[in-house]
């Protein structure tokens, strides 16, 4: 049970490489935090920061309000949980999970006891006199957690704990993972490159890039009114859909065609000073078939479909718009980030989720309507979010409990990314088709 | 060689493979076993030109280096020495290795340039000087005479493969002891040195076999029997006559000190299980 504050920390490696800059953070007692983003982008580097396995080269971490920069790692009564596991092969489960007890010299019926008890927990109690290599990768991943549970640390920090288990397990123990630190209570830091993993669990995601913090928030604050277009194409599974547009005189121009823009977007773009050359983005599930939407105020196209995916309850379809993609530097990180890099190709792919009633298969083409109030609008030059405001105020505003209660933002954030189970499916979470 | 055995896993190939292996044994078991047969023929027989004892088998040659007590004295420093040698070379061989695996402290290169110098070093050129440093401080002729020399050729040797083994070790391993709440110390005592025990092993083997395989120093730096190994006292065995080479003793001799090596890799072998620190990461 601890607050950890993160003061304008700084990591640079030796070489000169700045893995973290001036990362700024207070982790409220008892509360879950995901640190999001694509591989290098100094979440990791972050976490060992924190864990005492690496030096932080400049600014302060407090855990309880005292200095910890120069505390060794065994002094700073925290658990870590590691991407490979790192269980110890030569010991039983059991031997695993008492190990930072036996470390503490704490006597050896309380250590049966609360192993015991951490066990029934993790449901690793007929498993306990196994050694790590006689175990599946699921259970190596619960001892791990149980090594990490038994000594009742001040705070968790997982290190992508759940990336080496195949995709139908991650889910299990994603609720899992979710249950334990709820009825424990115990601060966690939990990083992960998954945005699903990032949107289910937390209290509050932190989305890094390049060492930077890019946007702090509850997971549906960050979906809803994403500040930047890194964090846009980030968040979200399938993710939003990028479109060069020039806006003019309150109205703009996409592949889709000329809408006129809401007057508070409008107002949001003049204010910023925007205008002129920009990118839209527009969330897949802010696109629906256009007779299921007779005479309600958007834009509308047509389009024919080159994929149509049913999942039972909405159906992903996906077209290509004539015209080149909307080109800025981070969208081509997050595409290489994803290995979508290659497939550029020409065109502009869009995917929307549209309702089952749409009946709607491969080839065949229809009148789409989009909801032109969700527009998204980026500057092209600085990526920054123009309608950042307005997004934020409409999420607010739908989000009954307010943003942070968990419970609401969870379910939404189950509403918004769980869709069709992109992620029992398989598929790469960040997929873009 | 599971990995060979799979890659050419065709029925001819793997005839070729037998065959090549066989071949090898032979090549190698042909004067061992000639050992073997000299030992046992009887001293009428010793020169008989066959390779197998058929003239008639007799332990002779066996009691006879076993009732002089220069051979059982020789066996008992051999012993006593190799064993010591490679305590000592493996106790300082894992805490350098560890360092030089695991730990960043200036004057690394250079250590490991030592090291592998040492290893270098024509062995004969240091006969003379050491010959002398022992008459001068008093360890001629002595088992610390023998042991150091010993160690210091023994440890870059054992600080070589035991590294290996100490790189093999995922470093989130370390990490997670730390974590845990580990001092380094701690992390080394029980979760980085039991898993390095098989490379431990292997290098004890190592360490030991070149030590009781070792003829020069053996001979130069001992004069009398007080800390003659085995090889060199074989040298001194004499015949029944000055212009006789004791074949027989010499040959027996050479079958009993092969016995200790072998008990000790087959002991050893079943510690050293392959895949040990399997189950510690993703797989």
């Amino acid at each position: 049970m601890a607050e950890i504050e993160l003061d304008h920390v700084v990591k640079r490696y030796p070489d000169g490489a700045l893995a973290v800059q001036d990362f700024n953070l207070t982790i409220a007692d008892k509360e879950f935090i995901i640190l999001v983003g694509p591989s290098g982008c100094g979440k990791s580097t972050t976490l060992n920061m924190v864990a005492g396995l690496e030096d932080i080269t400049q600014g302060e971490l407090r855990i309880d309000g005292k200095v910890m920069n120069t505390v060794a790692p065994k002094d700073r009564d925290i658990a870590m949980v590691f991407q490979s596991y790192a269980l110890y092969p030569h010991m039983t489960v059991a031997e695993n999970m008492g190990f930072p007890l036996r470390l503490a010299k704490v006597d050896k019926a309380t250590i049966r006891q609360k192993v015991e008890e951490a066990a029934e927990m993790l449901e690793l109690t007929q498993h306990l006199d196994r050694k790590p290599s006689n175990l599946s990768g699921g259970q190596r991943q619960r001892v791990a957690m149980g090594r990490a549970i038994v000594r009742s640390p001040k705070a968790f920090l997982m290190d992508e704990p759940l990336s080496n288990l195949d995709a139908k397990l991650r889910v299990q123990m994603r609720t899992q993972v979710s249950r334990i630190q709820k009825t424990l209570g115990t601060t966690t830091l939990y990083v992960t490159h998954d945005q699903t993993e990032a949107m289910t669990l937390g209290d509050r995601v932190v989305v890094m890039r390049a060492g930077i913090i890019q946007q702090v928030g509850a997971p549906q604050e960050l979906y809803d009114a994403p500040k930047n277009i890194f964090v846009a194409g980030f968040i979200g599974s399938p993710s939003m859909n990028f479109l060069p547009a020039q806006i003019n005189g309150g109205q703009v121009t996409t592949a889709l065609g000329t809408v006129d823009l809401p007057d508070e977007l409008r107002r949001a773009v003049e204010s910023r000073g925007g205008g002129g050359e920009v990118i839209i983005g527009i969330r897949p599930e802010h696109f629906e078939i256009g007779r299921l939407k007779e005479g309600v105020p958007g834009g509308r196209f047509n389009a024919t479909f080159d994929i149509v995916e049913s999942m039972g309850s909405d159906i992903f379809a996906y077209f290509t718009l004539s015209g080149s993609g909307a080109k800025s530097k981070e969208l081509e990180e997050l595409a290489a980030d994803t290995g979508q890099e290659s497939l550029g190709g020409d065109g502009i792919q869009v995917g929307v989720r549209l309702d089952p009633e749409a009946r709607v298969s491969d080839g065949s083409t229809a009148e789409l309507w989009y909801d032109t109030s969700k527009l998204h609008i980026f500057d092209l030059k600085s990526g920054e979010n123009l309608t950042h405001e307005v997004a934020k105020a409409s999420s607010a505003a739908s989000t009954v409990d307010g943003p942070g209660a968990r419970n609401a933002s969870a379910a939404a954030a189950s509403a918004a990314v769980g869709d069709g189970g992109a992620d029992t499916a398989g598929a790469d979470p960040l997929r873009k088709d | 060689m599971t990995t060979l055995a799979e890659l050419n896993s065709t029925p001819g190939k793997k005839a070729a493979w037998w065959v090549a292996d066989i071949a090898v044994v032979i090549y190698a078991l042909i004067p061992v076993i000639w050992t073997i047969s000299l030992s046992l023929k009887t001293p009428g027989n010793i020169n008989d030109g066959k390779y197998l004892p058929t003239g008639g088998m007799s332990f002779e040659s066996y009691q006879a280096i076993f009732k002089d007590t220069v051979f059982t004295r020789a066996l008992i420093n051999s012993i006593g020495i190799c064993l010591i040698s490679t305590a000592i070379a493996l106790l300082l061989g894992v805490f350098a290795a560890y360092a030089i695996a695991r730990l960043d402290f200036p004057g690394k290169k250079l250590m490991i340039m030592m090291s592998l110098l040492v290893a270098m070093f024509p062995q004969i050129a240091l006969i003379t000087p050491l010959f002398k440093i022992e008459t001068a401080i008093g360890i001629f002729d002595t088992w610390p005479g023998l042991i150091i020399p010993y160690v210091t050729f023994a440890l870059p040797l054992a600080i070589y493969t035991l590294s290996a083994f100490f790189r093999e070790i995922p470093w989130e391993l370390e990490k997670a002891a730390k974590m845990d709440g580990a001092t380094p110390f701690q992390a080394f005592k029980d979760v980085i040195a039991p898993l390095a025990l098989p490379g431990v092993f292997t290098t004890a083997i190592l360490v030991f076999i070149s030590c009781w395989n070792d003829f020069l120093y053996a001979l130069s730096l001992t004069s009398t029997s007080a800390a003659r190994t085995v090889p060199a006292a074989m040298s001194y065995f004499t015949g029944a006559t000055t212009y006789e080479v004791p074949v027989g003793p010499i040959t027996a001799a050479a079958v009993v000190i092969t016995i200790p090596v072998l008990v000790l890799v087959l002991l050893f072998q079943r510690r050293i299980v392959a895949g040990l620190t399997n189950g510690a990461v993703k797989g």
